[in-house]
């Protein structure tokens, strides 16, 4: 077990070192900080505006290779993500924001894969009576909304019940309240508070999107001679399912989450903006109007890193669900 | 009350508006065997599910059955878990995909002891230990910490027992558990059901196709046919003296292996669709119908056991007929005498490579599939190929029709060596050598009317269109269909059908050599008959040979007239079907020849068995010398300067006496 996983980690850094890579010759294309430079009042002169590129390693007149090369020299050495087009400290920034971004995105993924697994196994069991029909419709509702729009329609649903009640029922601005006074216990549970619509905006997706496949996965599973096997040596038909249904009919879904897990990225950046969370996302939809590269390359180094880890877990999953991959 | 430990009353199992069991009566007593005997749909499988309340939720199941007067229908499934597996215990047709892939086959078996008796895990592992030691797996502690992918299917069969006799059940329920194996690895499972049954004291269900396995193992036996019981008797009885039309008919559909038995009785038309009969549903289908079958099913009735839901039973008890005196039996011409040699192998060899490694593959092991293949067929004959899984039958058949220069060896085929073939040669050839394969659902494309299908062929030889349409209502008629059948598709139409419709298409080219492949082993005995009749017939109209890949000998013994058996990759010996099947002179043909069961209760009890050991090797190992010599029941009793020659020179195929026709490449034949 230990060898294989070892195996896939060195397979992720390879992919991890040329995602960067690309990421970085994309944004470097792609993006323009001349023109930001350009276009301040007074206007600088060519001169200064190359001198202030130069200086933050995003000079278009330096070949590619070589700012790479600067930039991944700081990194490895310093851990030193560069300086923003505001010449502040990317680090800095990304300190920051990761967390509330890692909040957001794990609860939400592992909760939509939760929900998802069960979810699907339930309508799978059921398959063709109430309950099946109606998982089914809820999840082509949602598999037809795009992220954002679950999210206006989660934060209207609260401005609604604010309005109604005249106190805000659920929080849908920020992840915390400023300035709450009382100890770790209140603070806490004002994080869940916060963290409920926007985990939800990402989860009803996940939800959607996996319970269709384990629904398939178990429905297979149902109809298998190991099942009946498993029922015929005295087991209850739901010990049946749970220890030698459900299991097996998990397996082909663990490679999914790996994959489904960039566009939960994706759809975070919607959720961050719309519920005015500064995590990763917003930054990154932010540094991209701002022409800024660097901080556009930190986003997506930390978007390659979550997925390939997702990735890796997702293979930890596989491997301990099924013995037999470890030969 | 009744002695009976398991009693199935009026049981009644309903898929929404279609009937699948429809009242069976059954009985088992502690100890005993009873077989049940039907062919695919007629509800045997279903009633062994319903017992257990195994069905899917959609089936309905009406009527009772008690377990030591303890009424099981509609129990609580809760309840009825507490009886599965330690009372009334199921082994199932496919080990395969029985024992869940993900589990160690040690962990399996402790869980369903660990259900019914709490205890230890170190114990159970114990216990588990014992019983696959009890089922002959050899190293039952490193057994235990096995996948079932890592099983063969005869070892997995073996755990699979294990795990049934886990709790000391009063009653195995098995369910066609040798259907998926070899004949020598069968005879091997159904001893091993033997001794579990002798172990336990259980009494054994035994449901089947295969008169042969039911002969052999049954004390009575109740022949089911579209969802009911149509006749039940104590073995000897039901075999000697059958009091159903269909269950004589079965007897004369099977050939049998010692040659007796006379030509097989084709049972006319199918089963019915369940749900549309009124009647006796086999009326369709009896030579003995009258019009008072047609308006009321009869009742199982009879006396001292012996029981047969027929209104002309007692004159069938009266007069006990042979099959083909009740049956009209399609007269088969007599084959001419064999012409020249179309086809002739020597020596063919065919290696697989073993790769590894996603990104860069690399040689790791070379598959040994066929190892000095050597065959010959004369025009006008038909020549059995005879092999278990593994063997390499089937690789030797693709080597054949890939009409291309072997890895190693010859094949000359009408006179021509297939290496040196030109675009032309090739071309005739393929005309002349069409295969029938065995699965005929699968071999139909399912979107084509049964005529297109039939004209491909003759398309791809560039037939002129009238050619076309003249040929194809002549080659239904010839395989025994109506010339308006073309416009219909394959799903039309049932499988002794579909699989005329594959020979069809085979013939509509005018072949000189057709090769089949395993034509008849997905078809059921009754229908089964009637395809090789045809067969019969079209080769002595038609003066073709055959080549004749089977793993069924008995089916080989009717049709061939010279047989070729393999073992792992070669030719072990070769004959004609009387030398062969009457004085088999290499250790595994005898071996082979002796795990057939006979669908005769008497002659089956009488005869002496050889019961291989183990598994054939992995064709990734190639031993040396002989390749059979590890199971070798022979090699095992030599002394040890006659053995050193099996495991240094690789025997090869020598005469009987000189001009004989039968080899065999054993260095002590006949010992």
């Amino acid at each position: 077990m230990i060898g294989y996983l070892a195996r896939r980690l060195g397979y992720y850094a390879v992919l991890l070192v040329v995602a960067v890579f690309l990421a970085y010759a994309l944004a470097s294309a792609a993006l323009g900080p001349r023109t930001y430079f350009e276009a301040k009042q007074p206007r600088p002169s060519a001169a200064a505006v190359d001198r202030q590129l130069t200086a933050l390693n995003i000079n278009d007149r330096t070949p590619v290779t070589t700012r790479f090369g600067v930039w991944a020299e700081d990194l490895v050495l310093h851990g030193d993500l560069g300086r923003t087009i505001h010449d502040t400290s990317v680090n800095e920034e990304f300190g920051r924001r990761i967390w509330v971004s890692l909040r957001l995105l794990l609860v939400g993924s592992l909760l939509g894969m939760a929900l998802g697994v069960a979810g699907g196994a339930w309508s799978a069991v059921k398959q063709y009576r109430l309950p099946d029909r109606a998982l089914t419709i809820l999840s082509f509702v949602l598999l037809s909304m795009p992220v954002f729009l679950v999210a206006l329609f989660l934060k209207n649903g609260a401005i609604a019940a604010k309005d109604a009640t005249g106190r805000e029922v659920i929080p849908f601005v920020g992840y915390e309240t400023p300035g709450l006074a009382g100890g770790v216990g209140a603070h806490l549970a004002d994080w869940g508070l916060h963290l409920l619509l926007p985990t939800l905006a990402l989860a009803l997706g996940g939800l959607a999107t996996y319970s269709r496949y384990q629904r398939s996965t178990m429905l297979d599973v149902l109809g298998s001679d190991y099942l009946r096997t498993a029922e015929a040596k005295g087991l209850t038909r739901n010990r049946a399912l749970l220890k030698h249904g459900l299991r097996t009919a998990v397996i082909p879904m663990s490679t999914m989450f790996a994959y489904n897990f960039l566009a939960l990225f994706t759809g975070a950046a919607f959720t961050e903006t719309i519920f005015a969370w500064h995590g990763m996302g917003e930054w990154f939809i932010q540094a991209i109007n701002e022409q800024d590269v660097n901080a556009v390359v930190a986003v997506n180094l930390f978007a390659a890193v979550t997925v390939l880890a997702a990735g890796f877990l997702a293979d930890a999953l596989h491997a301990a669900l099924d013995p037999r991959v470890r030969y | 009350m009744s002695a009976s430990l398991l009693e199935v009353s009026d049981l009644t199992v309903d898929f929404g508006a279609v009937p699948a069991v429809r009242g069976v009566d059954l009985a088992v007593r502690r100890g005993e065997t009873l077989g049940i005997v039907g062919e695919s749909g007629s509800g045997k499988s279903v009633t062994a599910l319903a017992v257990l309340g195994l069905l899917p939720r959609a089936a309905a199941v009406g009527g009772s059955v008690r377990l030591d007067g303890r009424e099981l229908v509609g129990l609580p499934d809760k309840e009825l878990a507490r009886i599965r597996g330690s009372r009334i215990a199921m082994v199932f047709q496919d080990p395969l995909s029985a024992f869940t892939p993900v589990y160690r086959i040690g962990d399996q078996i402790v869980e369903a002891l660990r259900i019914h008796r709490p205890q230890g895990r170190a114990a159970a592992r114990r216990r588990a230990a014992e019983l696959l030691d009890l089922v002959g797996i050899p190293a039952p502690e490193r057994a235990l910490d096995s996948f079932p992918h890592e099983f063969s299917g005869g070892m997995r069969q073996r755990a699979m027992i294990a795990m049934a006799i886990a709790n000391d059940p009063d009653i195995l329920l098995a369910d066609e558990p040798t259907t998926a194996l070899d004949v020598t690895i069968q005879a091997q499972v159904l001893d091993v059901l033997r001794t579990a049954q002798r172990e336990t004291g259980a009494a054994l269900v035994l449901v089947s196709h295969d008169l042969g396995v039911i002969a052999g193992m049954a004390d009575r036996v109740a022949v089911m046919y579209a969802g009911r019981v149509v006749e039940t008797a104590p073995v000897d009885e039901l075999f000697a003296r059958p009091r159903h039309p269909y269950t004589l008919g079965l007897i004369g559909a099977v050939p049998r292996l010692d040659g007796r038995g006379g030509p097989l009785v084709p049972i006319p038309g199918t089963p019915p669709a369940p749900g549309t009969v009124t009647g006796c549903p086999f009326a369709a289908r009896c030579p003995l119908v009258e019009d008072r079958c047609r308006t009321a099913e009869p009742a199982l009735t009879g006396d001292d056991g012996h029981l047969a839901a027929c209104v002309r039973a007692g004159e069938l008890a009266a007069r006990a007929p042979r099959p083909e005196e009740v049956y009209p039996v399609p007269p088969v011409p007599p084959a001419g005498r064999p012409g020249e040699e179309i086809l002739r192998v020597t020596g063919l060899v065919k290696t697989f490579p073993v790769l590894k490694g996603t990104v860069f593959k690399r040689r790791v092991g070379t598959v040994h599939a066929v190892d000095g293949v050597d065959l010959a067929i004369r025009r006008g004959e038909t020549l059995g190929l005879v092999g278990e899984s593994g063997s390499g039958k089937s690789t030797t058949l693709y080597e054949l029709l890939a009409l291309t220069r072997p890895e190693a060896g010859r094949i000359d085929l009408l006179g021509r060596d297939t290496a040196g073939l030109d675009r032309a040669g090739t071309r005739e050839l393929r005309r002349a050598v069409q295969i029938v394969f065995q699965d005929p659902m699968a071999s139909l494309d399912p979107r084509m009317p049964v005529g297109d299908i039939i004209a491909e062929p003759l398309r791809a030889q560039a037939a002129p269109r009238a050619q076309i349409d003249r040929r194809i209502p002549q080659l239904l008629r010839q395989v025994g269909l109506e010339p308006a059948h073309a416009s219909r598709y394959p799903h039309q139409f049932s499988g002794g059908q579909r699989q005329r419709i594959s020979i069809a298409r085979a013939l509509a080219v005018e072949p000189e050599l057709l090769v089949l492949d395993e034509p008849v082993s997905a078809l059921d005995v009754s229908i089964q008959a009637g395809v090789l009749n045809l067969l019969q017939r079209l080769k002595a109209e038609l003066g073709l040979a055959y080549l004749f890949v089977s793993h069924d000998l008995s089916v080989i013994r009717h049709l061939a007239d010279r047989v070729s058996v393999m073992y792992l990759g070669h030719t072990v010996e070769a004959g004609t079907v009387e030398s062969v099947f009457e004085s088999p002179r290499h250790p595994y043909t005898r071996a082979l020849l002796s795990a057939v069961p006979l669908p005769d209760p008497v002659a089956e009890r009488a005869r002496t068995r050889i019961l291989l050991a183990g598994d054939p090797p992995s064709p990734r190992e190639r031993p040396s010398g002989c390749p059979f010599r590890a199971r070798c029941q022979v090699h095992a009793l030599l002394d040890d300067a006659r053995r050193a020659r099996c495991e240094q020179e690789v025997p090869l195929p020598q005469a009987a006496a000189p001009g004989v026709d039968h080899l065999a490449a054993c260095h002590y034949p006949d010992a």
